[in-house]
This record gives structure tokens, C-alpha cells and sequence, in this order.
């Protein structure tokens, strides 16, 4: 061995790598469009040196459906669903921020019930978005038991929206005006019921195994740190921009709907890495839990859509004895009603970040322009930046910490 | 304020502010739905937003829209929309520009901005001058033309498949089924520029009534040669059959029937 020691200590210079120097060359390679951890069909174009990225190219738009150019052509009824398919994960995020847009450019006020119905749902929008982001950030850093048991939160949710509106991902339960229609009192009391004792049980439990975790701790920890000036810089809103420091959020400085009643608190990070977004998102769950159990304590009973006939629709029984409820019916139906002219930018804090619609109406049935600016466009910018001298291992970590949905993204 | 969207109280005097702030690269202030838009000259767009950033605490820029009014001169517009979280305030940016003239880049002030623009370029084809990432980001490799365009058409040009043949996926020009179908609700009463089925009828009753229409040749068949019937079958029906009775001469007179021969029958 001495001898194979002496003998590479002469040989052995920079200027002339033999053996025991390799020649090392970056190489780039291509994560994704389809790979389990990139959350859909996100393509990424690393440049390697080793294990350390270099540089870090997305390439979207490979969902891309043509959402805006699509609703263009619908009235604003028929353009609500498409809403849910932007973010399948909270499908009804999305919606709050359409109708809020419609509904201040009509300049319609709702009725308080149905404003609560919608921040209640939108909040159990929250839990659910973040079960799925929570389980599936720590399967991609190697946790496999969290997961399953978030996943068991989030098919309550779902059923819990089913019996709502009818549908248990793309609800269209949202109206301009209100909501779709109101809830049976048995479902409220079900979900307070599981607000107390199903939620917190499985949520904690799960927790428990993740948050204290050793590895869970070191596939995170100081991974992609974002200061303040960098998070306002590249455009991040929602758990993204808390995870950097800053206490903004939506709901709380533009409050829509019933949240300037509610009481509730805004977490945020104090290292701004990826455990930060984590925790973030997991304080939110609890904020979300305490939120709806005050929409289920204030409620009101009442009305659960605007009576504004030119806007909502009548219901059915109301059309069968009356024919001006009919014709109501008919024309909303076929021709859907028309905006005034103008154009408003509304966004909401859906689970994700800062979701807007900017909408211009031209006075007709139909939006002009609508113009989504969705929260992982601007997430996944930032990749470049935030993967910058980090291991091709934390990309999975950083991917899940944005909460990239690519309906969404793409859309 | 009836509506429920997020209620944004616009800081007093922030439109006077921020239109000193602006000076002469300001065009246009409009307040509408409780929204300020600043519409600004295209080359001071940069300088613009460093005075908003700077002196005016908007420090992120969350959206870049484009929108299309093929109707204007500069058919495009981009809308820029502020968020200062210092202030609790948005305001919108707009400056306005053609197919060919190139707009400003922002990307030195906020890096956000290199895919919000890319997004416009793609969908509009609006240039940004100084964006040195401008390829396209929402449609696929090669795509062509730019689907956010009002003249584009909802379908697109071209449609791809999975050729057996080819063992690849092909491009064909677009083929629809059915006719693409827009139906246009806009009440006749409410401004829609078209005639509708009858009402062309309802136009021409409002103009005073006109003089009948004099006919320049006589309708009525008075003699022979009004039978209208030409010359040689005039002739003809001058012909007397052989056992055709005679006939008053005042009789041939009475129009086309009486210049038949009756015999025939």
C-alpha cells in the first residue's frame, strides 16, 4: 500500500489528472415530466456538478388546457367550474376568488349565512389542501406512515364535501351571489364532531411522527433559505412568504367574506428554510380547525344566496308557481346574466398563497379577459434560486415545501 | 360597499400621491371599483416602477396581465398589479403597445417578473426589451402564433394525434366535427348592431311612403300585340284553322283566350 502511496503523491498533479484525479464534467439531466415527486408534470433541466445543482431550468406548461382563452367564450356561470381544475387540490379556493371578482363587479352583497357557509368551506378547503401537501412532502424526503394517515383526514374532507355540494373534488359549490345551496344540519354537527375528536387525533398523531423527527429534521433543516427582501422580490404570497418571516396574509389585512370576524392566528417562520413552510402549513391546519368551529358557533340562519333574480337563479319550487321565477330560470340559464363593464383584480389567500382573478368585463355575458395569476408560477421561478448549491436530493424537499399543483401552474 | 371582496381602504390622497410620484410619465388615473390604474407612458414604464418600489413601498409585484383590444391602435395592453404589504394597498400599473413595439423589462427590479412576462410574450406576443429569458413558457415546443390573441381562434390551428403509422405523435391542421358555435345574447334592444329576420320590414314602413312604381310598359293585355306572347305566336294565332267558325271581328279583341283557336278542344 505505501508503495501505491508514494507513487501516486509524485504522479498525482492538477495540471495533469492521471489516475486517481478524475476528470468530473457537469452534466445536466432531466427530473421529470413524469416522476412521482415532481407533483405532476413539472419538467426540470438540472445542471449537476456531482451531486450539487448548478442551475435549475422548469419547464411548465405541459397542463397547459387554455383555462383563460376557454372562459372567454362561457358566460360567468358556465365559467365557474373551470375553477376547480385549476387547483384540484383546493377546489374551492379557486372559486372564492372568481365569485368575489364577479360579485364586486355586479357590487352584489350576500347574505351573511352564506358568507359564513363559504369561509366554512373554504377553510375545510385549507385542511384538505394541506393534508395532501403535508403527506406528500414528507413521502418525497422518505416518511411513508404520515402520509396514510393525513390521507384519511383528507377523504373526510371529501365526503364532508360530497354531502355539500354533491361532487367530492370539483364542487362548483360557489355562486356569484352565495353558494350552491345549504347544508343539512346533520352535516354541520358531523364535521363539529370531527373537528373535536377525529381531526386533532389523526392530525397530532401524524404529526408527532414528523415534526421532531431526526431525518425528517436533517432533509430539511436550512434547506433553501429565503430571506424577507428575496420572498417579496420573487413574488411568493401565502405559507411561502410566512415560511420567510413575514406576517401577510389575506385574510387577515383584506379580510373577504367573514373572516374580519373570525379570531385566529398567523403563523410564521423564524429560518425561513423548508422545516419553516412546513410548520407553517401545519400551524395553519389548527388556525383552519379554529376558524370553522367559530363559523359553526356564529352562523346564522337565513338566506343562502342573494335574492337578486337577475344574478341567482330561483330555486325550483319557487318556479313551479311562479312564472316570473321561470322566466328568471330560463334567461339565467341560456344567457347567464351581464357584468357592467369595468375591471377589478380580486385575490384571496387560497391554501397555496395569494390566488387572483383579474377580470374585465365589457358589459356583455361573457368575461372579456380573466386572467388567473396563480400561486406556483411565481413558486417555481424561484427554483432557479432556491436549488442554487443545494444536493439533487433536496429538490423533492424545496418541491414540496412550495405546494406545486400543476392545474394550477399551468392552467 | 355592498360586496364582499377584500376590502382594501385606499390610504387618503394615495391618488394624488403616487400622481406626483409619477409626474410626466403619467397618462392616465382611473378609480373604479375602488381600484386605482395608472396608466403610464411605455418608455418611462422602468423609471415608473423604480419611483413606485422605491418611494412608493409597492415591493412586490404579483401579476403581469395582458389583455387584447384588437380595436385600438396600440391593441395591447399590460397591467402591472402592485402589492405593498407595508401599506396594505395594491395599485395596477398599465401602459399600452402594438404587435412590434417593445415594452420595457422589469426584471432588474423584480426577478418574478422574467416569467410573468414570458407568459405575456407567449400568449400576446408582446416584447419586453431587456428580458433576456424570452422563449416561451405556457404552450408547447414549437408552437406557433399566440392563443391569447382575440384573433386567434378558440380552437386553434392545428390538432396532434398518435400516428400508428409514423409510431410518433403528428400535427394536422384542425378539424372539427361540428361547426364552432358562438351565439351572441346581445338584445337587440341593448345596442347589437345587426338587422334581425323582419325588422328590415319595420325600417322601410319609418321611411315616407313612396309613390307606387310606375310601370314603364302597360299591364293590361288590350289588343293582340300585348299578349306579350312575341311576334311569331302572334302570327300564329292569326292562322284560322279550316273548320273554325267565323268569327265577329270584335270578338278577336277580347284578349288571349279569344285568339285560341276553340275547335281544339
Amino acid at each position: 500500500m505505501s508503495d501505491y502511496l508514494e507513487k501516486l503523491d509524485h504522479v498525482t498533479d492538477a495540471a495533469d489528472p492521471t489516475f486517481g484525479d478524475t476528470e468530473i464534467q457537469n452534466y445536466t439531466i432531466n427530473f421529470g415530466p413524469q416522476h412521482p415527486a415532481a407533483h405532476g408534470v413539472l419538467r426540470l433541466v438540472m445542471e449537476l456538478d456531482g451531486e450539487i445543482v448548478e442551475r435549475c431550468d422548469p419547464h411548465v406548461g405541459l397542463l397547459h388546457r387554455g383555462t383563460e382563452k376557454l372562459i372567454e367564450y362561457k358566460t360567468y356561470m358556465q365559467a365557474l367550474p373551470y375553477f376547480d381544475r385549476l387547483d384540484y387540490c383546493s377546489p374551492l379556493g379557486m372559486e372564492h376568488s372568481y365569485v368575489l371578482a364577479v360579485e364586486k363587479l355586479l357590487n352584489l352583497e350576500v347574505p351573511l349565512r352564506a358568507q359564513y357557509l363559504r369561509v366554512f368551506f373554504a377553510e375545510l378547503t385549507r385542511i384538505c389542501n394541506h393534508m395532501l401537501n403535508l403527506g406528500s412532502h414528507v413521502m418525497d424526503v422518505g416518511a411513508m406512515t404520515p402520509n396514510l394517515w393525513l390521507f384519511e383526514i383528507r377523504e373526510d374532507c371529501l365526503n364532508f364535501f360530497e354531502r355539500a355540494s354533491g361532487a367530492r373534488m370539483h364542487s362548483a359549490y360557489f355562486r356569484p351571489g352565495g353558494v350552491h345551496q345549504d347544508v343539512p344540519l346533520k352535516l354541520l354537527t358531523d364535521i363539529a364532531e370531527w373537528l373535536d375528536t377525529r381531526l386533532p387525533r389523526l392530525f397530532e398523531d401524524a404529526m408527532s411522527l414528523v415534526v421532531d423527527n431526526r431525518i425528517f429534521k436533517q432533509r430539511n433543516v436550512d434547506i433553501s433559505v429565503v430571506s424577507k427582501e428575496d420572498a417579496l422580490k420573487w413574488g411568493f404570497s401565502g405559507p411561502m412568504l410566512r415560511g420567510s418571516g413575514i406576517a401577510w396574509d389575506i385574510r387577515k389585512a383584506q379580510p373577504y367574506d367573514v373572516y374580519d370576524r373570525m379570531d385566529f392566528d398567523i403563523p410564521v417562520g423564524t429560518q425561513y428554510d423548508c422545516y419553516d413552510r412546513f410548520m407553517v402549513r401545519v400551524e395553519e391546519v389548527r388556525q383552519s380547525a379554529r376558524i370553522m368551529k367559530q363559523c359553526l358557533n356564529e352562523m346564522p340562519e337565513g338566506p343562502i344566496a342573494s335574492f337578486d333574480r337577475k344574478v341567482v337563479p330561483p330555486k325550483r319550487g319557487e318556479m313551479k308557481r311562479s312564472m316570473e321565477a321561470l322566466i328568471h330560470h330560463f334567461k339565467l340559464y341560456t344567457e347567464g346574466f351581464h357584468v357592467p363593464a369595468g375591471e377589478v383584480y380580486v385575490a384571496t389567500e387560497s391554501p397555496k398563497g395569494e390566488f387572483g382573478v383579474y377580470l374585465v368585463s365589457d358589459g356583455s355575458n361573457k368575461p372579456y379577459r380573466c386572467k388567473i395569476r396563480p400561486t406556483a408560477f411565481s413558486h417555481l421561478q424561484a427554483m432557479d434560486f432556491m436549488m442554487k448549491g443545494h444536493m439533487l436530493a433536496d429538490t423533492t424537499a424545496v418541491l414540496g415545501a412550495m405546494d406545486i399543483v400543476f392545474g394550477e401552474c399551468d392552467r | 360597499m355592498a360586496h364582499s371582496a377584500p376590502k382594501i381602504v385606499n390610504p387618503e390622497g394615495i391618488a394624488e400621491e403616487i400622481g406626483a410620484l409619477l409626474g410626466s410619465m403619467l397618462v392616465e388615473t382611473v378609480d373604479h371599483a375602488d381600484e386605482l390604474s395608472f396608466t403610464v407612458v411605455r418608455e418611462d414604464l422602468a423609471n415608473a416602477m423604480v419611483a413606485l418600489r422605491d418611494m412608493g413601498h409597492y415591493q412586490q409585484l404579483m401579476e403581469i396581465a395582458g389583455v387584447d383590444y384588437p380595436e385600438r391602435p396600440d391593441r395591447f395592453e399590460v397591467c402591472y398589479h402592485l402589492l405593498s404589504v407595508t401599506r396594505n394597498h395594491r395599485v395596477r400599473v398599465k401602459v399600452s403597445t402594438d404587435e412590434d413595439t417593445p415594452v420595457p423589462t422589469v426584471t432588474h427590479l423584480w426577478p418574478v417578473a422574467g416569467w410573468l412576462e414570458r407568459e405575456v410574450f407567449d400568449m400576446y406576443g408582446v416584447v419586453f426589451e431587456g428580458n433576456t429569458d424570452l422563449r416561451r413558457i405556457l404552450t408547447d415546443y414549437g408552437f406557433k402564433g399566440h392563443p391569447q390573441r382575440k384573433d386567434f381562434p378558440l380552437t386553434g390551428y392545428v390538432e396532434l394525434r398518435y400516428s400508428e403509422e409514423d409510431k410518433r405523435v403528428v400535427y394536422e391542421p384542425v378539424k372539427l366535427a361540428q361547426d364552432f358555435r358562438s351565439f351572441d345574447f346581445m338584445s337587440p334592444w341593448e345596442g347589437a348592431q345587426y338587422v334581425l329576420p323582419g325588422d328590415e320590414k319595420a325600417a322601410a314602413a319609418a321611411a315616407p311612403a313612396a309613390a307606387p312604381p310606375t310601370a314603364s310598359t302597360p299591364k293590361a293585355t288590350e289588343s293582340k300585340a300585348d299578349t306579350g306572347a312575341g311576334d311569331a305566336a302572334n302570327k300564329k294565332a292569326e292562322e284560322k284553322s279550316a273548320d273554325a267558325p267565323a268569327k265577329p271581328a270584335a270578338a278577336t279583341d277580347e284578349g288571349k283566350g279569344a285568339a285560341k283557336p276553340e275547335g281544339k278542344a
